[in-house]
């Protein structure tokens, strides 16, 4: 029922194929449970936000009423996993051009059913044109919104919960943008709306912002006169002309004036000194294209000296630059940011944004939205919603401009708890969770995408397997292959379409993609040794990389509401384990104090080979079933390890014990419970307090939060020291706020960050390969902090100079 | 008559440059090839850094302007070859270290020439024996006609009569020609012998560098190569301390939204500084001058005069300024700008803008209905409103930057072109709510010139 949204569009498309087919599972979703209407009315697109509930299956983790027999027995799970329906918030936007306005208003019309609202905020010029086409059509009440207070709102919006909204040009470099981590202040700001004028609005808080100067030298100078000058009557056809043009042949250049001499006097030639001044005294013709280049180098240059001057004047060096002028068109990046570094001598940075386009439509959305408070919640980009930019190069990919051109969508999830950094971050400006940019490194990008691509079809065929009761499974599979497939494709070719790509970013696309076409889960009703089968044997080895992703608590048909007939490897894993827990400490507890720590740290990274996700621990896995805990210390590389500050960290153990620790925990099972618990054990008998973070939501094998409750509790009725350190509350244990294998220690629940500020936490632990390679290898942090994880990819431990099975054992200690 | 900016294929046709000397390409081929896949830079005709030109400006400026005339003499020696030097005049001159006659000033920008005379009138009989041919020919050349060849033109309005310079008493002549005619000027240096009368050009503007080598090569004239920021600058100062006949040269207007309470009334510049100097020639250079040899180049614009003229050339056809203004004046730009009325039905008052206020430069020629009800008049005033708006807008963000309320715009683009004066004095005073102060000069277009022909007589 969750696929409303694409089912209803696809049985409606037809009415509309006057105009326009509308690509059904990609426009207006959700359409039907719509509570919330903003449309903004541009002078050639609209952008509608519409904010609709979405339905979707989770599991919830119950523990079973045990009695402390009952967990002798044999097969038996330590917690039941119920399915229920829940309900999240969406904020949907479609952009179109307005010449489709009526059909789109139409298809609204036709599928609007479960809204109650009475209202819809209109913004941007067209909103006074198309006021009684709305209020005719949709039988709406149109609410006029001020076109700045919707783009200012919009704006910070999105530079608060979109990670890598904005980007500066790079003239010269591959690829071409450069994305920004977000500050975690992003006032004051100045930001440039270049629409048929120009607007410069100085913006220092949420609520207070200040038109501060504008030009009426803007988008609308370059299209009138340029269409005068050229015959050309559209704006992107103007831009093409231009993008071919010569300016030279118009301007008069300083060398024009001083002869060759500009060379001995230092002086630069090609600076414009009269734009369109051969123009007037020359006879004889110029061309379309160098008139076109010559007039965009006058406007963008002119914009771009009055922002200066204005970021002057009020000390900011931080300028947006947005309006149909910016657009996405990477030609005019090019000269604004040209010339504001011209202007600027450098001092002022040029910034753009991906979402530039849809800031007025989510400023109204808000505006109308007000009473519901959407600024206490933390916004999520849904990968598999979102369009990518339009490729700098339009010869590239035609197809994806014209479509973008034509609609456009971002979808963005409302995340129930809101996200802040983690108080510990040394600087959290310049906080980058990913090691790897893969926009920058070419190489790695190449190894990743062929990666993810080929283990697409093991994806696919997981997801109908795990809905064999389901009709449209396959069909929806093949959606799903589709959309990622396409999404991998636009990423070869514009590596920057979503922002910054990062191996996390690419797993959480698929993630995005998956849900959408409604398999919250394709790996629950399938064994990790099922999932290699289909993959050819070359295909290299990731720790995420899909093939086989160990079941999480979700069971995703509507018939199945327990998991229990299924045996669920986290669940069969973590039931395994516990049942060894209690000798594995007692086998700790028998060594002296040195031998210890190391057996400790030792512990933590064999429990991370546990990792179903990776190919080549499934192998050993399936080629030994008893595969043990001491077989995968065995399999651990021998000290010195491939980084290895152990030393160090053993010395620092010697000393007072640390106040606080907030570990992260990796997988399910193994992991945490024969590998983590007791290294918690230990910390807490030395008198350090212990915050356990865990994943919110599910994701490859990795231990979630409501899991990790059951199995403290486990532990604590096994346990003395654990027992007593949960009731005193010596021992938390808090959630993330995230699904992601990875750790974006920027976007943490508050919660978290309110506990580890109380608690004055001094010592950060991550472990595995997800959360201390890929992300935050490189994070700086204002205490103590260990990262460490067995390199289970080996590609990536050759990168590294190691071996599979190589260690990262880093501990750190910040300067002073 | 040629005006302002003649257009070359109006020229062409006459076949008339000049003197009449035969018109000679020149330049072109140079400029068109020069361009580059580099990237172009935004920036006045001398957007560079202020320091390494100026020390470079006055060495080469030594020669002429650092030493005695012997000084001059000395470091040309090959070309003193020797004629009446027994001539009283010389012998006076050398005494009172004073420059051979004729004296110009000579400022070649990327199109327009300045060519300031000083026509001595306290020329003795004896002196008049004396004087060479050339020399006299010049004289009657330049005094007694008011427009040369097909684009010369001498502006007699501004003339500055009975002027003392050097000990000598006379009238200073203000003439122009469009910088495309430079190659018949030297041609024209060359058929009058002017090398023969040892006298130092000093030029200055971007051409003193680009036409050097012609100067010498075809003319035998050496060329004293000055800084225009300087010229500028002394010109403006110098041409402000000695009036304008007896009038004031500085002005400002009062009421200048209002055709008929409107008034141009003289402004004493006695506190000149600190000054916001904006000058708009082919493109524009914005000065702040917080003394007479204090002052920094804060920014410059390339829409400038030569801008306004290139687009009201390709829109409407028109071939020279004084036609363009012509259509200006009677055109609407209201029809060819998006007011913020035609968006906002009135007042934007969110940001407390008018309703008159452009809100977007050509924003109605998006329409293809609006493109074809418009006339060429209307986008003649609609390019003067647009880049006048321009102009003004940059140059009060540069004034608030530096803290300055008083800016003197000076420049070509300001002949006859009282719509854009008058948009300027009251765009400023509108949007500084009256804290900024538009100032004019009647020689507006001259003072690189007449800084030229100072730096010759080595008046400080």
């Amino acid at each position: 029922m969750a696929e409303c949204g694409a089912s209803g569009s696809g049985s409606s498309g037809d009415s509309l194929d006057k105009s326009i087919t509308l690509p059904p599972d990609e426009i207006f979703r959700n359409l039907e449970n719509a509570k919330r209407f903003a449309i903004d009315i541009g002078g050639s697109l609209t952008k509608l936000a519409y904010y609709s509930t979405v339905q979707h299956k989770v599991a919830k983790v119950r523990s079973f009423d045990y009695s402390g027999k009952d967990t002798e027995q044999d097969h038996e799970p330590p917690y039941e996993i119920s399915v229920q329906e829940e309900v999240t918030a969406r904020l949907h936007f479609v952009k179109f051009e307005n010449t489709y306005i009526e059909a789109c208003l139409d298809f609204i019309k036709d599928h609007l059913v479960n809204t109650e609202t009475k209202v819809i905020q209109a913004t941007g010029g067209g909103a006074y044109k198309f006021k009684d086409l709305i209020e005719e059509k949709l039988q709406l009440k149109v609410d006029k919104e001020d076109v700045m207070t919707c783009l200012i709102k919009g704006c910070n919006f999105v530079l608060k919960n979109i990670p890598h909204e904005a980007f500066v040009y790079q003239k010269d470099s591959d690829p071409e943008f450069r994305f920004q981590t977000n500050h975690p202040n992003i006032f004051p700001y100045l930001l440039v709306n270049i629409g048929s004028g120009v607007s410069i609005v100085k913006v220092e808080t949420e609520d207070r912002f200040e038109w501060i100067g504008g030009s009426s030298i803007g988008g609308g100078t370059f299209w009138g006169l340029g269409a005068l000058l050229t015959k050309t009557k559209k704006f992107d056809e103007l831009l093409q002309l231009a993008s071919r043009g010569q300016h030279t042949n118009v301007d008069m250049l300083v060398q024009d004036i001083y002869g060759g001499a500009h060379e001995t006097l230092g002086l630069s030639g090609n600076l414009i000194a009269s734009s369109f001044g051969k123009s007037a005294t020359a006879d004889q013709e110029f061309s379309k294209e160098d008139m076109a280049k010559s007039l965009l180098h006058m406007i963008s240059n002119d914009i771009g000296q009055l922002a200066c001057l204005y970021a002057r004047l009020h000390c900011l060096d931080r300028v947006y630059f947005g309006g149909f002028f910016i657009r996405g068109h990477p030609v005019t990046m090019r000269t604004i940011t040209y010339s504001i570094n011209f202007f600027s001598k450098g001092e002022v940075q040029a910034l753009f944004l991906r979402h530039e386009g849809y800031l007025g439509a989510i400023g109204a959305f808000l505006k109308g939205a007000e009473q519901d408070n959407p600024n206490q919640y933390s916004w999520g980009e849904n990968y598999a919603g979102s369009s990518g930019l339009m490729s700098s190069s339009p010869e590239l990919c035609p197809t994806q401009r014209a479509r973008s051109g034509t609609f456009d969508l971002l979808e963005m999830d409302r995340l129930e708890r809101p996200l802040v950094n983690l108080p510990l971050l040394l600087d959290p400006s310049s906080y980058v969770p990913d090691t790897v940019d893969l926009t920058d490194d070419a190489l790695a990008r190449k190894y990743w995408l062929t990666c993810f691509e080929e283990a697409l079809d093991g994806v696919v065929k997981r997801a109908v397997a795990s809905q064999p009761g389901s009709v449209d499974a396959a069909e929806r599979a093949e959606k799903f292959r589709q959309k990622y497939w396409n999404k991998l494709q636009t990423l070869r070719h514009q590596p920057f379409a979503y922002g910054t790509l990062t191996v996390r970013s690419l797993l959480d696309t698929r993630e995005h993609c998956l849900n959408e076409f409604n398999f919250p889960d394709p790996y629950s009703k399938s064994r990790p040794g099922e999932a290699s089968s289909p993959r050819s044997p070359g295909q290299p080895v990731s720790s995420i990389n899909c093939g086989s992703i160990a079941g999480s608590m979700v069971t995703t048909s509507a018939e199945q509401s327990r998991g229990s007939d299924e045996q669920l490897v986290k669940q069969k894993d973590n039931g395994v384990a516990l049942k060894c827990f209690q000798r594995v400490v007692s086998a700790l507890d028998a060594l002296d104090w040195e031998e210890r720590q190391l057996a400790l740290v030792k512990g933590l990274l064999a429990g991370n080979v546990f990792d179903w996700g990776a190919k080549a621990v499934s192998d050993v896995l399936e080629s030994d079933p008893q595969f043990g805990f001491e077989e995968a210390k065995k399999k651990l590389q021998e000290r010195p390890w491939l980084v290895d500050s152990y030393s160090k960290w053993l010395q620092r153990l010697k000393g007072p014990p640390h106040k606080c620790a907030l570990i992260f925990a990796d997988n399910s099972g193994v992991d945490v419970i024969l590998g983590v618990f007791p290294f918690v054990r230990e910390l807490l008998s030395r008198g350090t307090e212990v915050i356990l973070a865990c994943n919110s939501g599910p994701a490859l094998n990795d231990v979630t939060y409501s899991e990790s409750l059951i199995v403290a509790e486990r532990i604590a009725a096994m346990d003395p020291v654990i027992h007593s350190a949960l009731r005193e509350e010596r021992l938390l244990l808090v959630q993330t706020g995230s699904s992601s294998p990875c750790l974006d220690l920027s976007r943490l629940d508050k919660g978290l960050a309110v506990l580890v500020r109380e608690r004055g936490a001094d010592l950060v632990v991550i472990e595995g390969m997800g959360r201390a390679v890929h992300t935050n290898y490189h994070a700086a942090l204002c205490c103590e902090s260990l990262k460490l994880a067995v390199i289970k990819n080996s590609w990536l431990a050759e990168r590294l100079g190691g071996q599979l099975f190589s260690v990262i054992f880093k501990y750190e200690v910040p300067a002073e | 008559m040629g005006g302002w900016l003649g257009r070359q294929r109006w020229l062409l046709r006459m076949g008339a440059g000049w003197l009449a000397a035969p018109m000679e390409r020149h330049g072109r081929a140079a400029a068109t090839s020069a361009s580059s896949a580099r990237e172009p830079v935004p920036g006045g005709p001398d957007g560079r850094r202020r320091e390494p030109l100026r020390r470079r400006a006055n060495s080469a400026s030594a020669p002429a302007v650092g030493a005695s005339a012997e000084g001059v003499r000395r470091d040309r020696p090959g070309s003193y070859s020797g004629a009446t030097s027994a001539s009283r005049q010389r012998v006076e001159s050398l005494r009172k270290k004073r420059p051979l006659f004729p004296w110009f000033g000579l400022d070649i920008g990327g199109t327009l020439v300045k060519l300031v005379y000083f026509e001595p009138k306290d020329i003795t009989a004896e002196e008049e024996e004396e004087e060479v041919e050339s020399l006299k020919s010049i004289r009657k050349y330049l005094t007694s006609n008011v427009a040369y060849g097909s684009t010369g033109i001498r502006d007699v309005h501004l003339e500055l009569k009975d002027l003392t310079l050097c000990g000598r008493k006379g009238n200073l002549h203000f003439i122009r020609f469009p910088t495309h005619d430079m190659p018949a000027f030297i041609q024209m240096g060359r058929d009058k012998n002017f090398s023969s009368l040892h006298t130092v050009f000093c030029a200055t503007g971007g051409g003193a560098y680009k036409f050097e080598q012609d100067f010498l090569t075809i003319g035998d004239l050496q060329l004293c190569k000055l800084d225009e920021l300087d010229c500028l600058i002394k010109g403006i100062l110098y041409i402000d301390s000695v009036g304008f006949n007896g009038r004031s040269q500085c002005y400002y207007f009062e009421n200048p939204a209002d055709s008929e309470k409107c008034q141009k009334l003289p402004f004493d510049l006695k506190n000149p500084y600190p000054l916001l100097l904006v000058n708009i020639g082919s493109g524009v250079s914005i000065l702040a001058v917080y003394s007479k040899d204090n002052y920094k180049r804060v920014t410059g614009t390339s829409l400038g005069g030569g801008t306004f003229f290139g687009l009201c050339c390709l829109l409407t056809g028109c071939t020279t300024f004084e036609e363009a203004l012509e259509m200006a004046s009677r055109g609407d730009s209201t029809k060819v700008d998006k007011l913020v009325r035609d968006i906002y039905g009135g007042d934007y008052e969110r940001f407390g803008l008018p309703g008159w206020a452009v809100a977007s430069s050509f924003g109605n020629m998006m329409s293809k209905e609006k493109r074809e009800a418009v006339s060429k008049e209307d986008l003649a005033r609609a390019t003067l409103i647009t880049i006048t708006n321009n102009i003004g807008s940059i140059a009060r963000m540069c004034a608030l930057n530096e803290n300055i309320n008083q800016v003197v715009f000076v420049g070509n683009f300001l002949r006859i072109n009282t719509i854009a004066m008058r948009l300027l004095a009251y765009a400023l005073d509108y949007w500084s709510k009256g804290q900024l102060k538009a100032l004019f000069s009647e020689h507006e277009g001259y003072f690189g010139a007449v800084g030229a022909l100072l730096e010759l007589l080595k008046i400080p």
